[in-house]
């Protein structure tokens, strides 16, 4: 059971009409890690996700969850997974004490256990205060705890997030992110979908960069961050004059090709051990009497990731991926 | 039960009972999510009222004068016709609000539950049916403060409110099924209404059919609705007629027939999107 992945697909396809949403996707995850599937809008990570909960059948390909077949076992697979969506799925006209012992007589739990449960999960949640209020008087951040607390009912060792911060203000996305780590220390295994990249970085142990219904990219954020090089200083000299001096004084650091924009009297310079290097770089420069109006040790972040493996950005990419959902996308026969 | 409290120490187990349990189990923990909503959003139940009594008084002053019936007053002939446009349009909540289940994502959840698939479909059907009961009680009541003798007994008139709340019953399935089929519940709200204005009016609700023209007279007089109200009618004004009453519920029951399956197919495979 330990050797079983917590969750494999292997070759997913699914097509909406003629738009293919996914064409052949394959993911990986282990037990008790965080999963993200990071992708713009209409990537095909939702259907990913309703495929992987049994909402939706696959055209092609096979998955499974916990060893079990999203289709051929999904009544058994319901009793063992949590799913919180990108709506706060909850009903606004009963409390958030009604919706969570509602859904709990749905998991099949007995009144007791239900109710138990339900009160358990709000006082976990920070909604006690709430808990006898209609839904309907929530805030947005509130509705996604409850929304999560329901997910969460039965415990489930597999809980699936489908960009759970999305519209959230950051006080929301903070909270969310410390319950997600510390439902990972108590050894759920997550899949989450994000457009943030911020997010998966933060997050989860290995991301699958989701495009246009495949996985285009796999690893840990820093395998990913290493296929778009490392770390690079930049910096701006205050007098235009000073550059090519500064090109001479930095070259011995340089790990490849040095940037120059003359216009803008900036450098970028490629490097291996940045933060050793950053004193000596400031000192040799001192020495030369190059003043500097600014100077950065640079990271490469996903959205250069993204970047370098779309050829555009993701927020960008947002707008062209919609109007490829009404369009066919890429034909695959794969 | 760990430190956390996110999550219990053991994954939370279903009960073992039978797939038959679950099917009623299931459905009256929905319908109870239905029918404590209903004091909550009291407008709802007073516009599903007001819109069948402005038609009370409609026909009974300002049509009423100009239709001749034979045989009974003209609010007597009426009421049973408001009764059936009451529950049939009363039962398209229906399908809007498992419309707007879907549209908030609420389907994809009980969908990926280890709950029975029929009860989010039962569930709404019986609490609708429920508030369309009530619904014909307080029509009931003001078919009395305008007039309305019903004639007869008891066990007549039980048996037309009977008639009555299967048909609401029937015409919920015919209701979910739209709703589960369209895209919006805006467009639950219309497709779930337009078909149901020919049904209605096109009928004996409000006129005696023999006054339509002959090709109107053929289609009114076959279509469901209007054997349904002629059962209803023909209980409230004592003279009940077997064969008329006994096609109205085999229209009822063939409806369930034909839309229980099909709204739960619909539901089986429709997501948010």
């Amino acid at each position: 059971m330990s050797n079983t992945p917590a969750i494999l697909a292997e070759g997913l396809q699914k097509h909406y009409g003629k738009t293919q949403a996914l064409v052949g996707l394959d993911l990986v995850a282990e037990q008790g890690s965080v999963l993200g599937l990071l992708g713009p809008n209409g990537a095909g990570k939702t259907t990913a996700v309703r495929i992987l909960t049994t909402l939706l059948r696959p055209d092609a390909g096979r998955a499974e969850v916990l060893g079990l077949d999203v289709v051929k076992h999904a009544d058994a697979l319901r009793a063992r997974i949590g799913l919180a969506g990108q709506y706060a799925a909850v009903d606004e006209n009963l409390t958030g004490y009604e919706n969570l012992e509602m859904f709990g007589r749905l998991y099949h739990l007995s009144g007791g256990v239900a109710r138990r449960r339900a009160n358990e999960l709000l006082a976990r949640f920070d909604l006690v205060d709430a808990a006898r209020r209609t839904v309907k008087t929530y805030s947005g951040g509130m509705r996604r705890r409850l929304d999560l607390a329901a997910s969460l009912i039965i415990s489930p060792p597999v809980l699936f997030l489908d960009e759970p911060t999305t519209g959230l203000d950051l006080r929301g996305r903070l909270g969310m992110w410390e319950v997600i780590s510390t439902l990972v220390a108590d050894g759920t295994t997550v899949l989450l979908t994000t457009q943030y990249l911020e997010e998966a970085d933060q997050l989860a142990d290995q991301i699958a960069v989701v495009d246009h219904g495949r996985v285009i990219a796999n690893g840990t954020a820093d395998e990913l961050k290493a296929q778009v090089g490392g770390e690079r200083l930049e910096l701006t000299v205050t007098r235009g004059g000073d550059l090519d001096a500064a090109v001479q004084a930095l070259r011995p650091y340089s790990s490849g090709e040095l940037q120059v924009d003359a216009d803008r009297r900036h450098l970028v310079v490629p490097v291996t051990r940045g933060a050793q290097q950053l004193a000596e770089v400031v000192r040799d420069l001192d020495a030369e009497q190059i003043p500097l109006d600014d100077l950065a040790l640079r990271r490469p972040t996903l959205d250069d990731v993204f970047l370098a493996l779309t050829g555009r950005a993701a927020e960008e990419a947002e707008l062209p991926a919609k109007t490829a959902a009404t369009q066919p996308l890429v034909r695959s026969t794969r | 039960m760990n430190s956390s409290a996110f999550r219990t120490a053991e994954i939370l187990k279903p009960q073992a009972r039978p797939s038959l349990y679950w099917t009623f189990a299931d459905a009256l923990v929905l319908a109870k999510r239905h029918l404590i909503q209903i004091p909550r959003i009291p407008e709802e139940l007073v516009f599903a009222t007001i819109q069948p009594i402005m038609f009370v008084l409609l026909f009974r002053y300002v049509f009423g004068g100009a239709i001749a019936v034979s045989g009974t007053t003209y609010v007597n002939f009426l009421m049973a016709g408001i009764f059936v446009q009451t529950v049939i349009f009363g039962s398209t909540t229906t399908g809007i609000g498992l419309a707007t289940d879907l549209q908030r994502g609420l389907v994809d959840r009980f969908r990926s539950l280890p709950m029975a698939k029929s009860a989010v479909l039962t569930g709404r059907t019986l609490a609708d049916l429920i508030r369309n009961t009530f619904v014909v009680i307080v029509m009931w009541i003001v078919g009395l403060l305008v007039g309305f003798q019903p004639q007869g007994n008891v066990l007549f008139w039980l048996a037309a409110v009977g008639i009555l709340l299967l048909t609401s019953f029937a015409f919920s399935w015919i209701s979910a099924t739209i709703g589960l089929a369209v895209r919006s519940v805006e467009a639950a709200q219309s497709a779930g209404f337009i078909w149901l204005f020919p049904l209605t009016f096109a009928s004996s609700a409000f006129v005696p059919t023999q006054s339509m023209p002959a090709w109107l007279r053929t289609f009114a007089e076959h279509q469901p609705v209007t054997l349904i109200i002629n059962a209803v009618r023909g209980l409230l004004l004592n003279h009940p007629d077997a064969s008329t009453i006994w096609q109205a519920i085999a229209w009822c029951v063939g409806i369930l027939v034909v839309f229980i399956p099909l709204a739960v197919w619909a539901y089986g495979r429709r997501t948010a999107r």
